[in-house]
């Protein structure tokens, strides 16, 4: 009846992910329950949970992210603790719990941080900055925000209800095979990332189409604002790259569940071909992290330098050739793996290559803020604190990219230091410096400006303290996922990460207390204009927060930096009295299917790795069910009124008509 | 805008003009129609690399036959030429289809649709009758690497046909039901394209694995 899955699959002998998980449920039922006890819950429903609205899919993918960065970053902190005591002993953790904690915090990170953030950012920003009302298939979008968090729950279910993967972040075959992980652990990872995998590649499609179709008027290829560009590489790797990880767990959930031999030992199964696999997706899957933090660090850095991206058209080159080369360079994950000097060499070579438009970029951000107005608000403190960071990252990474060298560094700390600081320094800088950027944009408000440049100089020391020893002990020979280690030269390297990882926990307390304090004192920071930062894409010429339609009238672009052109223009004309000519505006309707596929696609993910199959039946047909109810549907757009639209345009542009007369006066 | 620009609109009907956006200025968001087809060719070509895996997974496991028989020794071209047929005709009936809802006419059209889902079955039953006397002869996918390689790309080929049988009967549904509304017009354009796509990968399909697979 209920397959696998009985009271053994609680576990009660481990009492660290038992009190964790009542925790979580007892914040959960907290939040509810206040939701409840005010009313809220009609609310939720009506304006986020049904919302096909690209904004708010956009603010709630990366209030996932947020949330699972939390979860991914405990993981961290335990890791770290563990291994700043378990010299000569166990530590706290015993060695099949340790193991689904750095597994869990490496696919957190990665699928569940790293991934909604930056999709969020792109669907709450690309259609602003190209000036149009919604992405291509808003149902849709909201159908992949929640086969995304149909992944985030499975993966955290699996703190108490069975067990997670002990394999790595990647489950490599054969440890991953049913002969050698025989419990649930793998089960949770590949169907969380099958469901999650689809939300992905629906948010890629969607992103992709919006970009290259729906452009507004006179909004041409070499107009579009830098971080377009960069969605549209980054959302075009998706396309390509993520139907592999799909095909490749689907390979391996066959092994495990019917008994095929892909990647098995036996039957003529190569397990090699995984690692092919694999990483034919997860290098394209660093640089679908990476460029969209290569955009946002392009208009803020071309913002708070008060100019024009410096040699824009050079960085949509760089932006174009890193997503074609990133196709290219998957083999130097495994130059171990005995492929011979001469397929070595030329991965290793496509893997320098690839770091020369990487260091365009770098040399465009640099001289756009030279001889710049250059503010240093919280964002471009982010934006500078990443390009110090990233520049150490990826030196070491073209170090790793030399084969003789990747031999003797493989697999050891030194790797986990390179990796991290590429993808803490630019994804997740990347990430804190646009939602710092644009939360005013999404909200009508500012971030506490102190707080948030607390926040950064503790991340980023934190970030040095606790990486910059793991090179070190990389460098002597510590390799990656020891539980425990009796190397006494090691000892001090781990101790000191451990202070830096205080030192980021500070960090992310200091963030969390921003967002609390600028939430109370929201009046103070409020922006009426919509234009806080003196911004210079299509996203300022809106209101903040935007109305549902995002621009009463569709803008009509006439060169680069879109909005900064409207202004100038303005300041030295005054801006138009007349009015604009309200239309009628006609806006996709809410839709409950995206939250009622991810019930379906959860029930069915659960069923599926406990081996239920009356219940995978059942999550079948309600997914179909749920395609064929909303096919039927007959009106699927409602109409704002002009007037409608009139009044809500009006008072944001007399707010933005007083702001620009003001800066009108010489200062 | 001028009348030369109208006018150029009108000698365009494939929206070549599209391509020289940056020369003439862009002129806003495109149609739904142009937008719903652009975004699910997209899809298609994501599916496209998904059996490319599956592709590449046989290229490097069809000798992996671990003591068992090999393709050669397996295959019935004769019933994979029927198979073939099947599904080609099924797509021309497919295309018979889009035609009588271009002129909407509701009897060819449901006439049509009805025979491509005809075909499409044939097919299918044609492929578990292949299987099952596969594993009734002791060569299911558990066998060997190969064969895994082999039901698998097959099969996740099979799965599609399925799973484009089910569309293709909400889509003779929904015509019945509401007409050929703007709406239902554009989810035959997807539906049309995917059965078409179908039909490229069974072509890669026979070629590499029944062709190529029973020389050896």
């Amino acid at each position: 009846m209920l397959g696998k899955l009985d009271f053994s699959a609680i576990p009660i002998g481990e009492p660290i992910p038992l009190v964790a998980a009542g925790i979580v449920l007892v914040i959960i039922l907290a939040v509810l329950v206040w939701a409840g006890v005010k009313g809220y819950f009609p609310y939720i429903w009506r304006e986020w949970i049904t919302s096909v609205d690209h904004k708010r899919i956009g603010v709630m993918y990366v209030l996932l992210a947020m949330v699972m960065l939390l979860r991914g970053g405990i993981d961290a902190i335990m890791m770290r603790t563990q291994l700043a005591f378990a010299f000569h002993s166990d530590g706290f953790f015993p060695p099949q719990h340790y193991n689904q904690i750095f597994s869990a915090h490496g696919t957190i990170m990665i699928f569940f941080v790293g991934m909604p953030f930056v999709i969020g950012l792109m669907n709450l920003i690309v259609p602003l900055q190209l000036g149009v009302r919604d992405v291509a298939f808003p149902t849709l979008n909201s159908v992949g925000f929640w086969l995304t968090a149909t992944g985030a729950l499975l993966v955290n279910v699996s703190l108490v209800i069975g067990e997670f993967a002990r394999t790595g972040w990647l489950v490599f075959p054969p440890l991953s095979e049913l002969t050698y992980s025989p419990g649930v652990g793998v089960d949770y990872y590949t169907w969380s990332l099958e469901i999650s995998g689809v939300g992905t590649l629906v948010a890629g499609i969607n992103l992709v189409t919006t970009v290259l179709k729906l452009r507004t008027r006179g909004m041409t290829y070499l107009r579009m604002p830098m971080f377009c560009w960069t969605t549209l590489a980054s959302n075009l790797l998706i396309i390509a790259a993520f139907p592999i990880l799909t095909a490749t767990l689907a390979m391996l959930i066959l092994d495990r569940y019917l008994g095929f031999h892909f990647f098995t030992n036996e039957g003529g199964g190569n397990s090699m071909m995984f690692m092919n696999l694999i990483w034919a997706w997860g290098h394209p899957e660093v640089y679908i992290l990476a460029l969209p933090a290569f955009g946002i660090f392009s208009e803020v850095v071309s913002t708070f330098s008060s100019k024009s991206l410096f040699g824009y058209r050079s960085m949509v080159l760089a932006t174009m050739a890193i997503c074609i080369i990133s196709f290219m360079v998957w083999l130097h994950h495994f130059f171990t793996m005995g492929a011979g000097p001469n397929v070595n060499a030329i991965f290793g070579i496509a893997s320098m290559i690839i770091a020369v438009p990487t260091g365009v970029k770098i040399y465009n951000w640099l001289f756009t803020m030279f001889g710049g107005r250059i503010r240093f608000e919280t964002p471009m403190m982010w934006a500078v604190g990443f390009m110090v960071t990233f520049v150490i990252g990826g030196l070491t990474g073209v170090l790793v990219a030399v084969p003789p060298a990747d031999f003797l560094l493989h697999n050891s700390l030194f790797l986990v230091a390179h990796f991290h600081n590429v993808i803490i320094g630019a994804t997740l800088f990347g990430a804190f410096a646009g939602y710092t950027y644009w939360f005013p944009k999404a909200f009508g408000f500012r971030l506490h400006d102190g707080l948030g440049k607390t926040a950064f100089w503790f991340t980023l020391t934190g970030f040095y303290v606790t990486f910059i020893p793991l090179y070190a002990a990389g460098m002597l020979g510590m390799t990656r996922r020891l539980q425990h280690y009796d190397v006494a030269e090691w000892r001090p390297w781990m101790i000191a990460a451990g202070v830096g990882t205080i030192l980021l926990t500070i960090g992310i307390l200091f963030q969390i207390l921003q967002l609390v304090v600028s939430i109370r004192r929201r009046d103070e920071l409020r922006d009426a204009t919509g234009d806080p930062w003196d911004g210079r894409s299509l996203e300022w010429a809106t209101s903040s927060p935007p109305p549902a339609f995002n621009f009463a009238v569709m803008p009509n672009v006439a060169g680069e930096d879109a909005y900064w052109t409207i202004k100038s223009k303005a300041k030295q004309q005054g801006l138009q009295a007349r009015e604009p000519d309200y239309r009628d505006i006609e806006m996709p309707r809410n839709s409950p299917t995206g939250f009622v596929c991810a019930f379906f696609a959860t029930v069915m993910g659960f069923a599926l790795i406990w081996h239920i199959w009356w219940l995978v039946a059942v999550g079948l047909v309600g997914a179909f069910a749920t395609f064929v109810a909303f096919a039927w549907r007959d009106h699927d757009e409602y109409v704002i009124p002009a007037a409608e639209v009139a009044r809500i345009d009006r008072a944001n542009l007399a707010e933005r008509r007083a702001a620009i007369n003001q800066a009108e006066i010489p200062a | 805008m001028t009348d030369a620009s109208l006018a150029y609109g009108h000698v365009d009907p494939h929206h070549l003009r599209g391509l020289q956006d940056s020369a003439l200025g862009h002129e806003g968001p495109a149609s739904k129609r142009i937008v719903t087809g652009f975004g699910f060719w997209i899809f298609l070509l994501s599916d496209i690399v998904m059996f490319s895996c599956f592709f590449a997974a046989f290229a490097v496991l069809h000798r992996q036959t671990a003591g068992g028989p090999s393709g050669a020794e397996l295959f019935d071209l004769g019933s994979v030429a029927a198979e073939t047929a099947f599904l080609l005709l099924s797509s021309f009936a497919c295309g018979l289809a889009s035609i009588a809802a271009d002129v909407r006419s509701a009897r060819w059209y449901q006439t049509a649709m009805a025979v491509t889902g005809v075909l499409g079955l044939c097919f299918l039953a044609l492929e578990a009758r292949e299987f099952a006397s596969l594993v009734a002869r002791g060569a299911g996918p558990t066998r060997s690497a190969f064969l895994s390689a082999f039901f698998t790309l097959v099969g996740c080929h099979g799965l599609h046909v399925s799973a484009g049988i089910l569309w293709l009967l909400t889509m003779m549904a929904q015509v019945y039901a509401k007409g050929f509304r703007a709406d239902i017009q554009r989810r035959l354009l997807c539906f049309a394209l995917f059965w078409h796509a179908l039909d490229i990968i069974w072509v890669a399909i026979f070629s590499m694995v029944y062709l190529l697979g029973s020389a050896v």
